[in-house]
């Protein structure tokens, strides 16, 4: 039997990982999955990775944080941790989340009740580094040594930790081993955050340190401010490329779609994560043609960051966040609209209207508008007709956690599948039950080193099992099935994952957002707008 | 008499500290700034078909151009059953709400039991009348059962507790000589004070008369010794519960009200922006060059520049 991890296991001077997981370890599938000895191999870290970077948690590194050359650049390193700990429980550094932040530092009944809610812990076959509290269990112990300034009592009270680089550079990692979907807070009888000690870790080790995953700081954050998307696209690329989707989804509609830009004075700015236009044009070209149809005012937007709606802040970094949420609201004011309606981006809605709305004041305060409600609207409304008989294959819906749990939309997304898709089946649990489709935080977009090895094979497996479950009286490859995600993020964990586990060849299980289930029922289209390929 | 006024001095002390440190606790988290929106969904106080699945506002078109409708009574229900049958542990972890609750009922009914105690004693002290009264004797009989019982459920689900968490393996990682202490603190607390009034002597006052005397500073009264050592770890068990996470009863007000539940909208020359202005002018000091916080930079301005462009705005 493995050795259980302690606490005190984060502060090891030796520098190998602290647990390995082995196929058997995990939580088994269902079928066609429940070989667990036929799982795709798990790709180990290179030697060359294993030398430069500190990979001392587990079989994988997301941060891929360059080891310090010397003890002095250790010390400096934990000089800094110590500093930007402070900082997180200071009211002029952190007013953002203060409030919380204590409250879960403080009031922990360490009942362990968010450990069964956590699809992570689970996943791994309770792989004590991945519970919840592991990691705040450590933040809260540093928090009474170090913040608190507590002494000997203070230890015998809440325990003791021995801070050193090696523990800093475990907690980096760690801090990138949770969803921060908050399923665990969801159900902590004290209404203890362990996402948000996750959350509040990562911005001080980006606030304070410099440090977070190049994905969402270099690659994300930084380049859509840079050049207004984090794909890369400025707006002249942007627009050519929504050209070729208008021409596409022309030619798949059967009559012209034209997507409008900078329109002043328009009704809606509509603002879709730009992974979309590149990965899925399926997604925005469905909007532009059901808003078209819809008869409805409405434009994209040119202006720096106005045309993606992804904001990676909410993941790592508050003054990140808060310069994205402003540049959208920037471009929302310059046209000025009426508001803002958000595309199919679960992280999406929650940053723009939910976290950023005690950011935005004054004339950057313009309403905000869930795609859902609005699509739901549209197909409710009986302007435009549908034959349901076009979706007549199994349908499932994920809820994204950013869009439900954290938001409260629910329903609307479920209406519309309800009225269009006779063979809709629910997975269980769902709704503000759901489980995070595994790419949550940003990990859809992290795929450094080994990493996706162990968000397929880890945090995704919960949600995978959910998906086979819902599917699991057709899962013969002759019946096509479609996983409706309406969440740009969760689709491309989707995308990796059912192909990693080779579940669109051997089962024929497709992945896709709403607004194409919506446009394939339409009856004024040319049937088969869903394209039953793989992408 | 000396131990008599030594007693009540502590009694007085230890009620003294615990209201003043839950005042404390209490007021330093309500002051506080005011955070980013943090909810999560179901959130109770929304339209009750909404609150039956999780929905909330959002789901409405246009929602800003409407009231928004709260649902006390939802949201009442909702404390009401967390807060006297602990839901949470219920629905998520059975198990430990079996201990947990023979443990928090007992408490209830503990406090129940003082409660019913000094209110008989308060009566019949301005209306000596009331003292022979059959009214005064209801409340004895109600003190007596409802203080034996809360006794007998504390111990046993103290007890309990302390067992789990130091036989489950989920639990030991993470219990810590503090959370052991606490345990054995309620149980010889309780444990003594219903052995000492079991084992008093019949010439031993009785608890209506020993309330009357804590009201009135009566120093000719003599509760025997092993009640009264039990009666000064109450004391001393009332005076620490604040100073730690024990004090959990506060902290989930805010928890549940001020995160949790939050889902007030920021609108446009509320009251609520007005507090968020005042933040957006605090002066953060984090380091790394990208935030560009020098300390002489407000939050505004921070958010307001562009790092990726050389930080302009």
């Amino acid at each position: 039997m493995k050795r259980k991890i302690s606490l005190d296991d984060m502060s090891k001077l030796e520098r190998e990982p602290l647990t390995h997981l082995e196929p058997g370890d995990l939580m088994p599938l269902p079928a066609p999955l429940e070989d667990r000895a036929s799982s795709p191999g798990w790709k180990p870290l290179s030697a060359q990775t294993m030398e430069k970077c500190e990979c001392a948690l587990d079989d994988t590194c997301a941060v891929s944080i360059p080891q310090p050359q010397n003890e002095q650049e250790e010390q400096e390193l934990v000089r800094k941790f110590l500093s930007g700990l402070d900082k997180l429980f200071r009211r002029e550094d952190n007013w953002t989340f203060l409030q919380p932040l204590l409250l879960t530092m403080e009031h922990c009944a360490k009942c362990q009740t968010c450990g069964d809610a956590c699809h992570i812990f689970e996943a791994s076959g309770r792989n004590e580094l991945y519970r919840p509290t592991f990691r705040t269990e450590i933040v809260r112990r540093l928090y009474f040594k170090y913040v608190k300034h507590g002494g000997l009592l203070s230890a015998w009270q809440h325990g003791d930790v021995k801070l050193n680089w090696p523990l800093v550079a475990r907690l980096i990692e760690l801090s990138y081993r949770c969803n921060i979907c908050r399923r665990c807070a969801q159900v902590c009888p004290i209404g203890a955050d362990n996402g948000l000690v996750a959350h509040e870790l990562r911005k001080l080790f980006s606030q304070e340190m410099g440090i977070a995953a190049k994905e969402l700081h270099e690659n994300g954050s930084m380049l859509q401010l840079r050049v207004g998307s984090s794909t890369g696209m400025n707006a002249a690329a942007v627009k050519d490329n929504i050209d070729f989707i208008d021409e596409d989804t022309s030619e798949r509609a059967g009559f012209e779609v034209k997507t409008p830009w900078d329109v002043e004075g328009a009704d809606i700015l509509l603002i879709h994560n730009a992974g979309e236009i590149v990965a899925w044009p399926e997604n925005p070209g469905a909007f532009a043609l059901i808003l078209n149809a819809a008869g409805i005012s409405w434009t994209l937007s040119s202006e720096l960051a106005g045309y993606d709606s992804i904001n990676y802040g909410v993941w790592y970094d508050d003054a990140q966040f808060a310069r994205v949420a402003i540049k959208h609201m920037e471009a929302a004011r310059k046209l000025k609209v009426k508001k803002i309606v958000l595309g199919e981006c679960g992280h999406a809605h929650k940053a723009l209207s939910v976290i950023a709305d005690r950011l935005l004041t004054g004339d950057l305060n313009i309403p905000r508008e869930s795609s859902m409600t609005l699509l739901r609207d549209i197909v409710m409304n009986g302007r435009i007709k549908f034959d349901p008989a076009r979706n007549d294959f199994p349908v499932t819906l994920h809820d994204p956690c950013n869009l439900v749990r954290l938001m409260g939309v629910v329903e609307p997304q479920r209406e519309v599948v309800r009225l269009l898709c006779p063979k809709f089946r629910e997975m269980e649990p769902h709704g503000v039950d759901n489980y995070c489709c595994g790419g949550g935080s940003g990990f859809a977009i992290m795929s450094g080193n080994n990493f996706s090895d162990w968000r397929f094979q880890v945090s995704g497996r919960k949600k995978l099992e959910q998906i086979l479950n819902a599917f699991s009286d057709c899962l013969d490859p002759s019946i096509p099935k479609y996983l409706c995600a309406p969440c740009s993020n969760c689709k491309g964990q989707f995308r990796d994952m059912l192909a990693y586990y080779d579940l669109w060849e051997k089962n024929k299980i497709l992945y896709g957002g709403l607004v194409e289930l919506i446009v394939n029922a339409m009856v004024d289209v040319k049937p088969g707008f869903i394209q039953w390929e793989w992408r | 008499m000396t131990t008599t006024l030594f007693l009540y001095a502590i009694l007085y002390a230890a009620a003294l500290v615990f209201l003043v440190a839950c005042a404390v606790r209490a007021i330093g988290y309500a002051r506080l700034p005011l955070h980013l929106r943090w909810e999560l969904y179901p959130v109770p106080h929304e339209k009750r078909e909404r609150a039956r699945y999780g929905g909330s506002y959002f789901e409405s078109p246009e929602w800003w151009k409407e009231p928004i409708a709260f649902n006390h009574l939802g949201e009442w229900k909702s404390m009401f059953a967390e807060i006297l049958f602990l839901k949470g542990l219920w629905e998520f972890k059975r198990k430990m709400w079996y201990r947990s609750y023979l443990f928090h009922l007992g408490l209830y009914l503990l406090i129940g039991a003082a409660g019913i105690l000094f209110a008989a004693a308060f009566a019949s002290l301005i209306l000596p009348g009331l003292a022979s009264s059959g009214f005064v004797l209801v409340l004895h009989y109600a003190y007596t059962a409802a203080g034996l019982l809360g006794a007998a459920l504390t111990l046993v689900g103290a007890a309990a507790l302390l067992i789990e968490r130091l036989t489950e393996e989920d639990l030991k990682p993470y219990t810590t000589a503090g959370d052991i202490f606490n345990l054995s603190f309620f149980i010889v607390t309780v444990g003594i004070l219903t052995a000492g009034y079991f084992l008093r002597p019949d010439t031993s006052p009785g608890a209506l008369a020993l309330a009357q005397g804590v009201l009135t500073f009566d120093t000719s009264l003599k509760a025997p010794p092993m009640f009264e050592v039990g009666l000064v770890l109450g004391a001393l068990l009332a005076a620490y519960i604040p100073m730690t996470h024990m004090s959990h009863f506060i902290a989930k007000y805010f928890t549940y009200h001020t995160v949790r539940w939050d889902d007030a909208p920021n609108r446009r020359g509320a009251k609520l922006e007005q507090k968020l202005a005042e933040y957006l002018t605090y002066r953060p000091t984090w380091s790394a060059p990208h935030v560009g916080a020098d300390g002489s930079k407000s939050w505004a301005e921070i958010a307001m520049t562009n790092p990726a462009q050389g930080g302009k705005k």
